[in-house]
């Protein structure tokens, strides 16, 4: 690599907190994330990590209720005239966001395909729709450039498919129509939230190649947000861990597989079943994420680790540097905390991992 | 080998839409499930499995074919005594666990329903005991037995789901997807959970999923479903070291490996059954190995063996 | 944000194995207080609940507040030892008069206090309008209390059942629904001697089918739900299932139907009372009331106000309660 591609999406110190009726969550609690160009990043995380609520604030799509306490997300694009701006997204007004950047320069895919498609157009239609909107585009050269997307999205009889509702779409057809939609005003980002969850797993794996394809050919830079490790695995270069609203664990996806440093890191891969082991229990995190309304002092992992310090009840430790791609946020990386030995299954799981990667070499 | 606890028999289940429209969601399945065993039923979207679950617990009526299970006839007409016992050794633990439990209703009293409508304590207290226990066993603390679903999380509401499953003590529990709502960390703790509880009571699973790799991990035997049909059948070892049907073949090669360098080379197998030539209504059952099935024709068994 | 903590050598042994394995995480807050918090939220709902709270509070004590009956006729003998009656006497009030302008207020009743007057028949007009509030209020109050009764119970067990039963009771609905309420009163008042039995009977006919069309909705939208199929696979009879289960979570829409009832009710007794096949008169009810007034409109147009703003803040506060209660048990996501 000659150089390092330059930092397109940078969050820094985010910090959103909720109104609800029964008090103040607060849901986001310093989150920084970097995305560079043409890399794909994951937020991976359990329900209720604020791994959506990151990236819909990068969007404008924050519940009314929500209020930014403190943080910038900067997105550096280059303008119609050919310079190089970066504006901070949360300074922008709602209307500047759907103006200029949402759909046109930042996309979103939704996990549920059936929800994000007008059931009363044509999906042609809905396509079209988006390039008048964010284009302008005449309506010829917007059905020609439609059915391009359909196919580049792999929908085979373009031309029969234009003219159907979603309803008559199997669930795969449908989100490759939705991510056509998102593709449709050549956007610089695409945020994937949970793209493939709502699918068969047959289509999954189709879905994830296609949208591989897709951007490496349109050089896109892909952010997927997901539980699913699976998917991670798959198709990220580096992978944040998300956990309460902090990012516990950030590193390039070699790494966070292979050499997981954060007790969360561990648990959600031991808790995946591997299709090689005979164990009797799977290892799982007990008991589950934290309330947020209740903000627990110090580490908010610290109830289900068992792996705790006593500094964990009283502060929240800070990002501990591994490596230059490579951090995470636990006591246990402290030059005074003792040395502890990952799980013997998950020490088993990733030396069997590694092994499979030379055979497979 | 001993007495199946339940045995379907060509099970069909119709369900007429309208007067030109017919779903036919099953078509045909036949297994069995022994006692203290875990039966996986697998599938996609539209194989059928859901329905097969709640056609054997008689959430609908079967259009034809037979379920025995503990050797009654479960299938037709039940008398009291069968209908009683079907609903006390048989449970059903649901997908959705926003929608399994009445949002409307103390946990102790979704837990203590079974309980109740089959009379099964002599004294409130004896009640209360019973639900503290069963909270206990789920591992949830006995306090939260005045509270209302929605002050829970999804894991924490699955388990209630298996606590009300289980207070019945039943020899069958057929798990409707029990765990794909739910993060993938939780569902190890409710497997192990399930697993747990199948040490102490023996009691059987009928494990319908659509996630193979949590299907090895906790059945004995699997069944393949795709479009009401069960395309291959027989032991966890014999379906993943030996798959023949085209179709489970996909099915194992879409298992994403969490193993970054490995599954960022492999590519899936597709298999489209429109395009594939075969019709899965014109297949015998052929016994392949041991107890090995699959469903075809004899070219096409020729052709995959 | 936290304050920066130096960590001492101390803090980093592990901490003791503690129970992780029960769960002890949860939300608090109880479904009905997030609807009564959204509820009071609401500006209108609030303005709604304080009217109808304040008129049935003077509904209650109203009467007696005056030393008047509702029957009786304010009069006295005079020297002559002839009859006055306080005919006609528009509101007053001594106190404010002499305050307003000084004298003493003149006229054959001058020491009383009239708030709202007296009627064309020398009653005191304060007393009859509320004790005709009482009387409207207790016949709504009744009468969708029962309707809600058999409207619910119909509309849940003709959804529950499905099919051919279903489709037997919702047509019998639809030829219910198809006769206009004053053809069912005038078929009534061949049989029925006018007065309070005519109009509970009519409202009982009538208002029942928009309880059971809300009540079939919700059933339709909850049976298929997963704890009712739990309930049915734990053998739960139907009787149960209706009533213990799915009734509690649809009774937020049926409150709602009530609250838009009773004004339909209240106004359905004035009416019928109004044009004279209800309750009869020297007997009050807001309809009588207003019949009364309406019948005096050009020599006391005074008469006539009183019933008919309690008529009109009767239906706005309802109305808005409704409204209130609607948005308020609209479905939100219940987060953790």
């Amino acid at each position: 690599m000659s150089e390092t591609p330059r930092t397109i999406l940078d969050i820094r110190n985010l910090d959103i907190s909720f109104k609800t009726n029964a008090g103040v969550v607060h849901a986001i609690r310093g989150v920084n994330l970097d995305l560079r160009k043409g890399e794909t990043v994951a937020i991976v995380g359990e329900s209720g990590s604020g791994k959506s609520v990151t990236m819909k604030a990068a969007m404008g799509l924050l519940d009314s209720n929500a209020t930014v306490n403190s943080g910038e997300i900067l997105y550096t694009y280059t303008d119609t005239d050919g310079t190089e701006k970066t504006v901070d997204l949360l300074k922008l007004s709602k209307k500047e966001l759907r103006g200029t950047i949402n759909g046109q320069r930042i996309a979103m895919v939704f996990q549920d395909p059936m929800t994000s498609l007008d059931p009363t157009m044509t999906i042609g239609k809905q396509i079209m729709e988006s390039m008048f909107l964010h284009k302008h585009m005449e309506k010829e050269a917007a059905r020609k450039r439609a059915l391009e997307l359909l196919n580049l999205v792999g929908i085979p009889e373009a031309e029969k498919r234009f003219k159907n509702y979603p309803h008559q779409l199997s669930g795969g057809m449908r989100q490759r129509v939705v991510i056509a939609i998102a593709l449709s005003a050549d956007p610089d980002i695409l945020i994937c939230d949970e793209p493939t969850t709502a699918l068969d797993v047959t289509i999954q794996a189709r879905i994830l190649e296609m949208i591989m394809d897709i951007q490496e050919k349109m050089k896109l830079s892909v952010i997927y947000i997901t539980h699913d490790l699976g998917v991670v695995a798959k198709v990220a270069d580096y992978v944040n861990v998300m956990y309460a609203g902090k990012i516990v664990e950030v590193g390039n996806v070699n790494e966070i597989f292979y050499e997981p440093a954060h007790p969360y890191t561990w648990g959600l891969l031991s808790a995946m079943p591997d299709l090689d082991t005979d164990d009797d229990r799977l290892y799982s995190i007990p008991g589950s994420p934290p309330n947020l309304l209740h903000e627990p002092p110090g580490d908010a992992f610290a109830a289900r680790n068992q792996f705790a310090l006593v500094i964990d009840e009283k502060a929240a430790p800070p990002m501990f540097k591994i490596s230059e791609t490579h951090s995470a946020a636990t006591w246990l990386l402290h030059p005074d905390a003792p040395k502890i030995e990952k799980p013997p299954e998950l020490e088993a799981r990733l030396e069997r991992a590694r092994k499979e990667v030379e055979r497979y070499l | 080998m001993s007495t199946p606890l339940l045995k379907v028999d060509h099970l069909v289940q119709h369900f007429r839409m309208s007067r030109s429209y017919t779903v036919r969601a099953v078509n045909g399945v036949s297994f069995e499930v022994y006692p203290g065993e875990t039966y996986g039923l697998v599938g996609e979207s539209g194989s059928g499995k859901t329905t097969i679950g709640r056609s054997i617990i008689r959430l609908y009526n079967p259009t034809s074919g037979n379920i025995t299970f503990q050797g009654a006839d479960i299938s037709g007409k039940m008398d009291r005594d069968t209908g009683s016992m079907l609903r006390k050794d048989m449970q059903m633990i649901f997908q959705d666990p926003m929608a399994s439990l009445n949002p409307r209703k103390k946990v102790s009293d979704i837990i203590g329903e079974g309980l109740d409508i089959h009379h099964r304590y002599a004294s409130r207290q004896e009640r209360e005991e019973l639900v503290a226990a069963m909270l206990k066993k789920v591992g949830l603390s006995p306090e939260h037995a005045a509270r209302y679903p929605h002050q829970f999380s999804g894991g924490q509401r699955q388990r209630v789901g298996i606590a009300r499953a289980l207070i019945m003590n039943p020899r069958l529990i057929i798990a409707d997807e029990c765990i794909s709502a739910l993060d993938v960390s939780i569902q190890a703790q409710v497997v192990n959970l399930m697993k747990d509880i199948q040490q102490e009571t023996s009691c059987a699973y009928l494990f319908i999923a659509h996630d193979l790799s949590m299907v090895k991990y906790i059945s004995d035997r699997i069944g393949v479903l795709h479009l009401g049909y069960m395309v291959e059948s027989g032991t966890t070892e014999e379906i993943f070291s030996n798959p023949v049907h085209p179709y489970t073949k996909s099915l194992l090669s879409a298992i994403p490996h969490p193993n970054p360098e490995v599954e960022k080379r492999r590519k899936s197998i597709t298999y489209d059954y429109k395009s594939s030539g075969i019709d899965y209504s014109k297949g015998q059952e052929h016994v392949v190995s041991g107890t090995h099935t699959v469903l075809a024709t004899e070219e096409e068994l020729a052709q995959w063996v | 944000m936290q304050k920066e903590y130096t960590p001492v050598k101390e803090d980093f042994r592990l901490l003791p194995s503690r129970d992780l394995y029960t769960d002890t995480n949860f939300a608090s807050q109880s479904y009905w207080k997030g609807v009564m918090i959204h509820f009071f939220r609401n500006r209108r709902a609030v303005i709604g609940l304080v009217i109808i709270l304040l008129i049935i509070l003077f509904a209650i004590i109203g009467p007696s507040l005056s030393s008047f009956g509702y029957r009786d006729i304010v009069q006295y003998r005079n020297a002559d030892n002839k009859r006055v009656v306080a005919k006609g006497i528009a509101p007053q009030i001594p106190a404010l008069h002499k305050l307003f302008t000084g004298e003493e207020l003149e006229g054959n009743f001058a020491e009383y206090t009239f708030l709202f007057g007296t009627d064309d028949m020398g009653r005191d007009l304060w007393t009859r309008t509320w004790y005709g509030a009482r009387v409207s209020l207790l016949i709504a109050f009744v009468t969708i209390f029962i309707d809600m009764i058999i409207g619910m119970s119909y509309g849940l067990i003709s959804g529950y059942f499905g099919g051919k039963t279903d489709m037997i009771m919702q047509r019998f609905v639809e030829i219910a629904n198809s006769v206009p309420r004053l053809v069912i009163v005038s078929v009534l008042a061949i049989f029925m001697p006018k007065g309070m039995g005519l109009v509970i009977v009519a409202l009982l006919l009538t208002e029942w089918i928009g309880m059971s069309k809300i009540a079939r909705a919700e059933m339709l939208k909850t049976k298929e739900q997963e704890y009712v199929l739990a309930s049915r696979t734990l053998g739960a009879r139907n009787s149960h299932i209706i009533f213990r289960e799915i009734l509690p979570n649809t009774i937020g829409p049926i409150i709602t139907q009530m609250m838009f009832s009773i004004p339909t009710a209240i106004f359905t007794e004035a009416f019928l009372s109004f044009v004279g096949v209800g309750i009869a008169l020297p007997q009050c009810s807001v309809g009588t009331l207003i019949e009364d007034g309406f019948n005096n409109i050009t020599t006391l147009p005074y008469q006539i106000l009183p019933p008919i703003i309690v008529l009109a803040l009767l239906m706005l506060g309802f109305n808005f309660i409704g409204d209130g209660l609607r948005e308020a048990l609209a479905p939100k996501l219940e987060d953790m």
